[in-house]
């Protein structure tokens, strides 16, 4: 399967099955779409005939290379044959089911998703790590993010189950890495020194500007939350020293300008940056609709015109969705199978209750089990574990499959009401970030 | 070639013998928690 665009003045040629990507000329990109020799001689006089002679002698060296119409073959078995072992190396820890916000738009109901307010004892955090311990067979690196509602709201209990963590990696030949992920309200000294030594990411909450920002992040008394996180968040990074962290914003209908949002972190000094789409019911009236999505497409290329723009400069910046592990990212089997909710990941709920991620919880058909029992929905999890590019209908025909793995099963059951369904909307917006991260790519090789 | 530059010649096919250690990244964990892709996160085969 091979997909072309045109994007930023640049031809691009994407060979979905081998991973290769070209950037091409005007010749060779309709070459490659299937035009022939007279077509390409009426189209560019100036061409020897010669030269596009050479041109498809290019393209069948790129077809013998492996890297211009592969086949994939061997996929479709590999994918039928993965039968996930069971091993479990991801959690997200919900230590707090409350929040110190009252979003909006948040999937989570403002922290409770769906139910009470709850904190999760240490011991019930112990007992997943042990659970995660006992369960990752042989993986070496295990994943724990401390989520929430606000997981700051339960603060000595993370650093409680930091400690423990840590104290069992040896004995386990095991490394933990953990991840914060918070509003930013309750950031204090403290705290950016306790995350920025344990804490291999952290992820901060911030929409962009004041007024997006404060339209749907408000404190319980109904004031904006901008002033207060802005400068914990900025002194938080700054005494980083390099490590990961992300400023996560989430932008709605309110804000299809949602790249001013981005550039604005950016002019507040911070330089990993990511804007997701909001998630919610279609009827939301904040949730991004079809009619949205010429202008969602037209800021993710003015996104790509402005990095382009400050590469080099003191204000350039990453974009969690315009980075591409082209050359060393996943392999075919991560490809192919995806993001491994319910199998390879799972959430847990201050009580102990298992679900395939975050945002099943509170789901009763996707209680997977507890962290004392274990996963015992079999049924869920063989579904879960199934799921692969070829088991979505969708993806049958689609070039990104192999860039998405099949999307995010969440978003697909809640949109579809099957988790091998998709997210048509998720899915658009997808492949327009993956094309403008490509074509940013390309920029670089010119 | 004149008119092709080859980005990234691409790995699928030797990664069928190559992968599958399972140690990468849980694609949702780091930033995004609602709308993952696998091409961003960096394979960490081990050596």
């Amino acid at each position: 399967m091979v997909h072309q665009y045109k994007l930023a003045g640049r031809n691009i040629v994407i060979d979905t099955n081998s991973g290769a990507i070209h950037l091409v000329d005007g010749l060779a990109y309709d070459a490659i779409a299937g035009e022939g020799l007279a077509a390409l001689q009426a189209r560019y006089p100036e061409a020897a005939q010669d030269e596009i002679a050479a041109v498809f002698a290019d393209i069948e060296a790129l077809k013998a290379a492996g890297q211009l119409f592969t086949p994939d073959a061997p996929y479709r078995e590999i994918a039928s044959e993965v039968k996930r072992s069971g091993e479990v190396k991801a959690l997200c820890l919900h230590v707090a089911h409350t929040c110190n916000l009252t979003c909006e738009y948040c999937f989570a109901r403002e922290g409770q998703y769906h139910g009470a307010a709850a904190l999760m004892p240490f011991v019930v955090g112990k007992q997943a790590l042990d659970f995660l311990l006992a369960h990752s067979g042989a993986r070496r690196y295990l994943e724990v993010d401390f989520f929430g509602g606000e997981p700051l709201l339960n603060w000595d209990v993370v650093k409680a189950l930091v400690a423990y963590g840590r104290s069992q990696e040896k004995k386990w030949d095991k490394v933990f890495r953990f991840t914060l992920t918070t509003n930013g309200m309750l950031i204090d000294d403290e705290v950016i020194d306790f995350a920025n030594r344990e804490m291999e990411n952290v992820v901060l909450s911030l929409d962009g500007r004041r007024a997006v920002h404060d339209r749907f992040r408000k404190t319980a008394s109904g004031g904006g939350s901008y002033d207060i996180v802005v400068p914990k968040m900025q002194e938080l990074v700054r005494r980083r020293n390099g490590r990961n962290y992300y400023i996560r914003g989430t932008f709605t209908r309110q804000n299809l300008d949602f790249v001013t949002d981005i550039l604005h972190m950016a002019d507040l000094g911070l330089r990993e940056l990511s804007m997701e789409p909001v998630v919610g019911p279609p009827d939301d009236p904040h949730a991004i609709r079809a009619e949205d999505l010429p202008a969602i497409f037209a800021e993710y290329e003015r996104l790509a015109e402005e990095m382009e723009r400050r590469r080099g400069t003191e204000g350039e910046f990453r974009f969690y969705h315009y980075i591409l592990n082209l050359d060393h990212g996943p392999c075919v089997y991560k490809r192919l199978t995806g993001c491994g909710s319910g199998t390879e990941y799972l959430a847990v709920t201050p009580e102990g209750d298992l679900y395939p991620c975050h945002q099943f919880v509170g789901d009763p058909k996707y209680v997977m089990g507890d962290v004392r029992q274990g996963v015992v929905n079999t049924a869920a999890r063989g579904k879960l574990a199934g799921l692969s590019v070829y088991t979505r209908p969708d993806c049958a025909d689609c070039w990104a499959r192999l860039y998405c793995g099949g999307g995010c099963a969440a978003n697909a059951y809640h949109v579809s009401g099957d988790v091998r369904g998709i997210d048509g909307l998720g899915c658009a917006m997808f492949k327009k970030r993956l094309e403008c991260a490509i074509a940013l790519r390309a920029g670089e090789c010119v | 070639m004149e008119r092709i530059l080859t980005i990234t010649p691409g790995n699928l096919p030797q990664s069928v013998q190559t992968g599958g250690c399972g140690e990468c990244p849980t694609s949702c964990q780091s930033a995004c928690k609602t709308s993952c892709g696998v091409i961003n996160q960096p394979c960490e085969e081990k050596k």
